[in-house]
Order: structure tokens, then C-alpha cells, then sequence
């Protein structure tokens, strides 16, 4: 997997009702929650994101409510991978369940500024700071999260079991 | 092997051994929940799963508590596609209209969730039945949807965090003042991806919905859940609310921890969590001049009987300040009904609060108490994040039952005793 974009920079501890706040959970759909992206931090924050742009984030990031449509509102805006220091737990699986590259990078987090590129080559376990000359190297993803990635996430997983 | 609180439970509900923290688990699941907000994604996943039945319609809880009654044409949608998956299904624990309550208070009352139970809900504060001692944990509507249809899911074995909490605690002191104590000194992410294991005289001496307050916050600083054993205590509240064959359950003596923290409580003070997070926590006498449009009791976290036997307590021939929203909701029919027939209720009219019904509504910014521009509120749930509860620059300061009395009378925070 291959990721490049530009990065949009955000604090530590930002919260699912930064992310998304409850005022557009009447929706699952993806676009829809994906417009109001971030409406929680900064109103109109998502308007500068482009398709294939990378957030990143300092730590404990996702922290908050279980709702899924935190992960599906940063996919709808179109940004498929977070960087950050750390993140909250249930953030951490909601986003591989539904297909967001969640990579944990500690404090070299500081070394990424709003609106570097980034080329994240997964399998290897290096991002490079195009703009800033820079490599950071990430902790592997466990090996479980890794499994249920490959088998095309927890949807399919269970159809698996479910078939077994 | 010696085993802490976590790892007992999960072990009773896994085949393999359980050796340490970092080992990936499968266990099979007690009880699968999800509400108004989370099971209507939940549903959708379980389409996508392409299945047709969940694993046991009685073990699985759908409960329209968040933005119920609906306050809008979407969430009346939304409660309308659970309502029929949940008949579809056969859905033994489905509540709406009359007979919803805020999911974390209404599972314990029914006896739904107990003692060494492990429970995944589509709902972060899951976790408030660890005090009851059981594994529960709040996850996403796809991780639940799985659980609801395969009776199991996976956990990462976590380290534990040992609270030992002795001495003695002030009459205005609640378990409320414990956990935001707590959160104050570890942090918000001070016990992240880690269990939270309570233990000490203070908590032999706790009753069980002091339990499940402080059970209920250990998502606040990150944690996966917040236990506390199973003591006579914990069996005669399961009894009395309807449940059979629970046991006492203690951690190992020489069970491992990442880190064993003790607090005394002589002296504390009641504790407010001041904007905008929850672990940033001073003593109420630090807390000076905030002038407050209004008070929130109730929630997950502090809508239970004794959190209202409380606050009326304090309020009782007193008035809510001039220009002061205080609103009420107990967090169950049960507790409305109780609360009515030991002259709460009126307690609180009188002193010229809103009473409501049983809701979330506020305490996430759904309805029922939302805030303007430049307001601040006080309240007794269990998130102050920043437009938590309605505009991004309103303010939201957390704290136990007896300071919400308090300040709704004093239209400011103060010290109860002052009052």
C-alpha cells in the first residue's frame, strides 16, 4: 500500500465531536458526514482537504464516543489515512474496521508540519516528508489488524466465519 | 497463574489461556448493544456481513436513548429502521417511547448486564457496568454488529491499572469526585488502551451506583474499562434487580500490574472538571466567579436515584436562580417513578427546575437543553469537550450531583455547603 498527499495538521486529544459532532448523526452515509468533517474543531475545516490528502494528528486522537461515523466522516472527506502521536482505542479499531490506515508515529509526530507531503510507503513502515527531506519510520501494524485488512476488514471477516 | 480483574473475566469466556496483556483473544460476548445513533450503522454492517439472523435475539440490546423522544424527521427515521430490525429479529431488549431509559442505568435496573458478564456495546460508556464487574466496553456499531452475529469478538488482553482508595470521604464527596479526581491526575489518555482496576476501603464501602459512576468514566481517561470486584455488595444489588447465579470475583493477590496508584480521599473536595476536557480537574474552591445559564442532572454518569435523592437533598425550599436552566432527567422510568412517589419530582418543581423524561439529549448536543454562544453549563455527565453541547464557544464544566444543586440555586459554582 501507497499513500501521498498533503498533510492537514491537527492537536492532540481531538475528540469524536470535533470530528463529528452529534448534530449530523442522523445519516450513515459516507459523503454526507464526510462534508461535515472536523465541523467540531473549525467550521468549514474540510473545504481545503483534497481526495488523497493525510491528517495528521498529535495524541490520543478519536478520543470520545464509539460512533463509527467519526472514521467514515474523515473517509468521506477523502483523507484514507491518519498519522498521529497515538489514538484512542475504540477510534483505533473503528478505523481499520472500516478501512482507515491508522498509523502511530509517537513523537516524531513533531516533525510534520500543516501542508507537507508525505509518501507513505506501508509495507516498508516509512513515511517521507517530501517537503521537509525527511524519512519517520512507524511501529508495524499489529498482526491482527493486519490480517483483518487483508481479508478485505471486518465485513468480510465475519461473511468468512459465517460460511466456515 | 495470577490474574487480574480483566483477565479473570475474559479467561471465563475464552477457550485459550490467557498468559498476559498484548495477547489477542476471542471471547464470547454476554451481551451485544446498540442505541439509536450507533445500531442504525450497525444494522447496515450486519446487511453487508450478509447476515440474517444475530446469534440470540435475547442477548442483544437495542435501546433508542439518544435522541429520543426524536426530535427531528432523520431521527425518527432512524429509530423507525431499528424498531423494525429490531421485531424482524425478535429482539427481546428493545425499548423506545415509555419504556426507554438511558441504556447504561436501564440495563443494570433490568438485570440485564451483571456480575462478571462481558458486554460490547456500540456506545463508549459501556464501560459503566465494570461496576458491577463486569467486562464492558464500548466499540464500534461493525465490531458489534459482528458480536451480534457471531456471539464473539476479539480484545486485545489489556495491562491494568491498580486504584487502591482509602480514607474518608467528606458528606458532599461522590464517587463522581473520586473518578474526576482521578482523570485529573492520570490524564485523558492516562489509561489508554489499559483496564482500570478499583480496589481499597472506599470502594468496599461504595454502593454499587457510586460503582457504576465511576465504572462509567474510565473511557474519559482512555481506558477500556473500569472494574471493580464483585463483593456481597455487588450480589445483593444483581438479587435485587432480578439476577441468578452470580459470584464473588476478586482480582489475584499477587496479580500483575502496569502500575498501582493509591489515593486518599481525607479532605478532598468536591471535584469540577473545567473546559474544555475532562481531566482538567481542580477543586471546587478554585473554581470562582463562573456565573452559569445552566445545569444539567442526569445521564449515564449521574441520573440515578441516589444522584437525585441528592440533589434535591439540597434543593429542597430553595429556588433555581433567576436566569438559570436547571434541567432534571432521571435516567430511567424506574427512577422517574421512584423519584415521583418520594416527592423528588416536586422537590425540584417547586424549586422551579425542568423536569424531563429519560433521555442522552443534552449531555451529547442532541436536544433537550442545547447551548448558545457565550453560555456555560454545568453539568453532571461525563464529557466537556468543546461544542460537546451545542455552540464551539459555549462552555460545559463537570461535576458530581450535590455541586449541580448548588449551582442551580446559587446561579454560580459553588461548594455545596455554602448553599
Amino acid at each position: 500500500m501507497h499513500f501521498s498527499g498533503q498533510v492537514h495538521k491537527v492537536g492532540d486529544h481531538i475528540d469524536t465531536d470535533a470530528i463529528i459532532p452529534a448534530r449530523f448523526l442522523v445519516t450513515s452515509d459516507v459523503r454526507e458526514l464526510g462534508a461535515s468533517c472536523m465541523e467540531g474543531l473549525a467550521p468549514g475545516w474540510v473545504d481545503r482537504v483534497k481526495e488523497g490528502d493525510i491528517l495528521v494528528a498529535g495524541k490520543n486522537f478519536g478520543c470520545g464516543s464509539s460512533r463509527e461515523h467519526a472514521p467514515l466522516a474523515i473517509l468521506g472527506a477523502g483523507m484514507p489515512v491518519v498519522v498521529a502521536h497515538s489514538f484512542a482505542r475504540i477510534f483505533y479499531r473503528n478505523g481499520f474496521n472500516m478501512g482507515l490506515l491508522l498509523l502511530e508515529v509517537g513523537d516524531q509526530i513533531e516533525g510534520i508540519n500543516d501542508g507537507d507531503e508525505l509518501d507513505i510507503q506501508v509495507e516498508e513502515g516509512v513515511i517521507t516528508n517530501v517537503t521537509q527531506k525527511t524519512t519517520i519510520r512507524f511501529q508495524p501494524i499489529p498482526a491482527f489488524m493486519q490480517e483483518l485488512l487483508q481479508g478485505g476488514g471486518l465485513i468480510e471477516y465475519v461473511k468468512r466465519q459465517k460460511s466456515a | 497463574m495470577h490474574q487480574t480483574l480483566a483477565e479473570k473475566i475474559l479467561q471465563t469466556h475464552c477457550r485459550e489461556q490467557i498468559t498476559g496483556p498484548g495477547q489477542i483473544v476471542k471471547c464470547n460476548i454476554s451481551l451485544a448493544l446498540a442505541n439509536d445513533i450507533t445500531a442504525p450503522l450497525a444494522i447496515k454492517s450486519l446487511k453487508a456481513m450478509e447476515v440474517d439472523a444475530v446469534f440470540d435475539p435475547s442477548r442483544v440490546a437495542l435501546v433508542c436513548d439518544h435522541f429520543t423522544p426524536n426530535k427531528d424527521i432523520a431521527s425518527a427515521e432512524q429509530v423507525k429502521l431499528v424498531r423494525e430490525f429490531a421485531r424482524a429479529q425478535g429482539i427481546v431488549h428493545y425499548y423506545e417511547g415509555g419504556e426507554v431509559g438511558v441504556e447504561h442505568a436501564l440495563l443494570p435496573e433490568l438485570g440485564i448486564v451483571g456480575p462478571g458478564d462481558i458486554v460490547v456495546g456500540a456506545d463508549s460508556h459501556t464501560c459503566t457496568y465494570g461496576g458491577l464487574g463486569a467486562f464492558a466496553t464500548g466499540l464500534g456499531s461493525t465490531d458489534v454488529a459482528a458480536a451480534m452475529a457471531l456471539g464473539e469478538t476479539w480484545f486485545k488482553v489489556p495491562e491494568t491499572i491498580r486504584v487502591e482508595i482509602s480514607g474518608h470521604m467528606d458528606p458532599y464527596v461522590t464517587g463522581k469526585d473520586l473518578i474526576l479526581n482521578l482523570i485529573g491526575r492520570i490524564g485523558v489518555s492516562g489509561a489508554l488502551y489499559k483496564a482500570l482496576e478499583f480496589g481499597g476501603p472506599v470502594i468496599r464501602d461504595m454502593d454499587v451506583e457510586a460503582r457504576m459512576t465511576m465504572a462509567n468514566m474510565a473511557i474519559e481517561a482512555g481506558g477500556k474499562v473500569g472494574l471493580f470486584p464483585v463483593d456481597e455488595t455487588t450480589l445483593v444489588y444483581a438479587r435485587d434487580h432480578g439476577r441468578s447465579g452470580d459470584v464473588l470475583l476478586a482480582p489475584d493477590p499477587d496479580a500483575s500490574y502496569a502500575r498501582v496508584m493509591h489515593m486518599d480521599v481525607t479532605g478532598m473536595e468536591p471535584q469540577i472538571a473545567c473546559p474544555h476536557l475532562p481531566d482538567n480537574v481542580k477543586p471546587v474552591s478554585q473554581v470562582k466567579d463562573v456565573r452559569v445559564d445552566q445545569v444539567v442532572l442526569g445521564s449515564c454518569t449521574n441520573g440515578r436515584i441516589s444522584d437525585l435523592r441528592r440533589a434535591a437533598k439540597l434543593i429542597k425550599g430553595k429556588k433555581v436562580a433567576k436566569g438559570v436552566r436547571f434541567v432534571v432527567l432521571p435516567a430511567t422510568p424506574g427512577i422517574y417513578k421512584q423519584a415521583l412517589k418520594e416527592g423528588l419530582i416536586e422537590t425540584f418543581m417547586d424549586a422551579g427546575a425542568i423536569v424531563g423524561p429519560p433521555t442522552c439529549g443534552p449531555c451529547l448536543g442532541g436536544h433537550m437543553g442545547i447551548l448558545a454562544g457565550g453560555e456555560k453549563c454545568l453539568a453532571t455527565t461525563n464529557r466537556n469537550f468543546r461544542g460537546r453541547m451545542g455552540s464551539l464557544d459555549a462552555e460545559v464544566y463537570l461535576a458530581g450531583p450535590d455541586v449541580a444543586a448548588a449551582t442551580a440555586v446559587a446561579g454560580e459554582i459553588v461548594h455545596p455547603e455554602t448553599i
